[in-house]
């Protein structure tokens, strides 16, 4: 019963990685970007929900429709103005620039709001649970949290199925020349992308919040864990991804019940198996 | 059958060049006769800056592996001459090269492993190696798990009897480590080897399809730089006499700042490196107040610099002036008679 409680801890943690990695899978299905700031714009998301909360007074998670879309507006003028220069068949300068990125945010949130640890308070609902079965309960937050992680997937996969927006990304992906001839505006359609991208950022950056303390340097391993969803996943889709991110938490809720030092190491390890057993991840794009 | 042509490396600006960095090193193997505490120490500091950027650059310039986990080998060689002299009663100095051949077996089933991440994803899997020693290092408890350790006095004194001398002596190991990695860079750039990374630097399908093995010219550099990079790292914390998860692993110390200087220097050029780590540590003189501002600035010289100069300063000298440090370009000299008849 006590493992049957780990595994269901690490599946709702899970769900908060597969957000981090829908974002990065989502710029590197599109544009073959690899984002190495994303984990620092997940930190900045935190810190203005907390912005947010403290100045509006409003619950963390009413912040969401604020924080959402400024991710959303910092994503597209960061990928016009900044990234899309970057893109070419040269890996170097997407590289080099989102990890100058990284830095930038990291310090500029030092400077600007010390090393602190901070946490967004959402009230009576952080502690609230609900017995499942004997032996094992439910954080309300928890599953709520994991609730929103299949609401933003499933959301995505509609988006890029069932959606002109989704049929352009997938063009650009497929054949970015062509997809220019048949009139989309590339450097749009990738703003568009990095747009979503921080959208999701954004509801991963306040959830994360509510649910442990953060500061300005915790950005790189959020990035790492995302990665490591993706790569578990595979590149197939995003419930590759989000089966991805629930393996990683898994993983790392066994390790830390275990020993709590071996929480974030169980997860690297599991990683590492999976990319030398199956490189190409659990659920990999069917070769066409 | 005689050649009718021969392939010439120096050029006047390298003789110039080469001129100037053998004096340089004549100065700087003198130098603890003539310079202070201070100097001496900043000096290694700035050795060692230079070594961790030219085999970075070697990786990310030439091999097209872009690694953002290369404080997984500083901190490895840190902790492999800890091991060696506190748990086996190892030599200080015995175990810094020990220190480089530890990283270069460990870096065998790691390269197995990273390289099949491709290109953008190689990056973050190599960080992920590095928090995985990070994260091993402290739970070792024997050498002081989370919190670290210092070197014991009794090793300390191993090295030389009095302060000054081993000060000497880490500074003169440090040099020589900087004179055996550039030199090794430059006789590799000059074999046949050096073409063919080269060529995988320019276009790696056209390298490919030219019979250049790409892969394993890749593990081979790869290994190399785990090497250097590691008895680099020994020597660091040599000299610091003091190791910790956090210090030896740090991916701002070890790889953000090595990243500006290489892209800032001018990455894929022998001479980017060096200039790149002058420039930072002026920079650093000048702004080290400002702290955290001073980093933020640097990544963003370093975005301006990818965007608008992305050959660097070093770069930009080069294809203005023609100018070349080393003796490292390739002109075809066709023999005289070959030509006329």
């Amino acid at each position: 019963m006590q493992w049957l409680n780990v595994i269901i801890q690490g599946v709702l943690v899970g769900g908060l990685y597969a957000m981090f990695a829908a974002g990065l899978a989502l710029i590197f299905g599109v544009m073959r970007l690899v984002n190495i700031a994303h984990g620092d714009l997940i930190v900045l998301a935190a810190y203005i929900a907390l912005l947010a909360t403290e100045s509006l007074g409003i619950n963390p998670l009413a912040a969401l429709v604020i924080v959402a879309p400024v991710m959303a507006a910092i994503g597209y003028a960061l990928q016009r103005g900044l990234l899309n220069r970057t893109l070419g068949d040269d890996l170097l300068p997407p590289l080099l620039v989102t990890f100058g990125l990284s830095i930038i945010i990291q310090n500029g949130l030092l400077e600007l709001f010390t090393a602190d640890s901070r946490r967004l308070a959402a009230g009576d609902i952080e502690v609230a649970s609900f017995p499942l079965i004997e032996g094992v309960s439910i954080g309300v937050l928890p599953l709520l949290q994991f609730a929103a992680a299949v609401a933003v997937i499933g959301g995505l996969q509609v988006l890029f199925y069932r959606t002109a927006l989704g049929r352009a990304f997938r063009a650009t992906s497929d054949d970015p020349a062509v997809a220019q001839l048949m009139g989309l505006d590339n450097r749009h359609v990738f703003a568009l992308a990095m747009a979503m991208s921080l959208a999701v950022v954004g509801v991963a950056g306040v959830l994360l919040a509510i649910r442990t303390n953060f500061d300005p340097a915790i950005g790189p391993a959020r990035l790492i864990f995302g990665f490591e969803a993706v790569i578990i996943g595979g590149l197939g889709s995003m419930w590759g991804t989000f089966a991805g991110g629930i393996i990683l938490g898994v993983a790392q809720a066994i390790g830390a019940h275990i020993n709590p030092g071996w929480q974030v190491l169980a997860g690297h390890l599991a990683f590492l198996v999976i990319l030398a057993v199956r490189p190409e991840g659990l659920f990999p794009k069917v070769q066409g | 059958m005689a050649s009718p042509f021969a392939v010439k490396h120096a050029s006047r600006s390298s003789r110039i060049g080469s001129a100037g960095f053998a004096i340089a090193f004549v100065a700087l193997v003198a130098a603890p006769g003539f310079a202070g505490r201070d100097d001496l120490r900043l000096l290694s500091e700035i050795f060692s800056y230079i070594v961790l950027a030219s085999l970075w650059n070697l990786l990310a310039g030439y091999a097209g592996l872009v690694s953002v986990g290369q404080q997984a080998y500083v901190g490895l060689g840190g902790y492999v001459l800890f091991a060696a002299t506190i748990l086996a009663g190892v030599h200080p100095l015995i175990a810094v090269p020990l220190a480089g051949i530890a990283a270069a077996l460990l870096a065998l089933p790691v390269a197995g492993l990273m390289f099949r991440l491709r290109g953008h994803y190689f990056a973050i899997g190599t960080w992920v190696v590095a928090e995985v020693f990070r994260l091993l290092a402290s739970q070792l408890s024997a050498l002081g798990g989370g919190s670290g350790i210092s070197l014991p006095a009794g090793m300390v004194i191993a090295m030389a009897t009095t302060r000054q001398w081993r000060e000497f002596l880490i500074y003169w190991l440090s040099l020589a480590l900087l004179a055996a990695v550039l030199g090794g860079i430059v006789l590799l750039l000059r074999s046949r080897y050096g073409l063919a990374l080269t060529a995988i630097r320019d276009n790696e399908i056209a390298a490919r399809s030219n019979g250049v093995d790409v892969w394993r010219v890749k593990l081979a550099i790869y290994v190399a730089a785990a090497l250097g990079t590691a008895m680099m790292g020994a020597l660091i914390f040599l000299q610091k006499l003091r190791i910790s998860p956090d210090t030896a692993f740090s991916v701002n110390d070890w790889t953000a700042f090595v990243i500006f200087i290489t892209v800032i220097g001018g990455i894929g050029r022998v001479e980017g490196p060096i200039i790149g780590t002058l420039v930072f540590f002026i920079l650093r003189r000048t702004l080290a107040d400002l702290g955290s501002l001073y980093l933020l600035m640097l990544g963003a010289v370093a975005i301006a610099v990818m965007l608008f100069a992305p050959k660097g300063i070093w770069g930009f000298v080069a294809e203005r002036f023609g100018w070349h440090l080393l003796p490292l370009e390739r002109r075809l000299r066709f023999a005289a008679d070959a030509r006329t008849k």
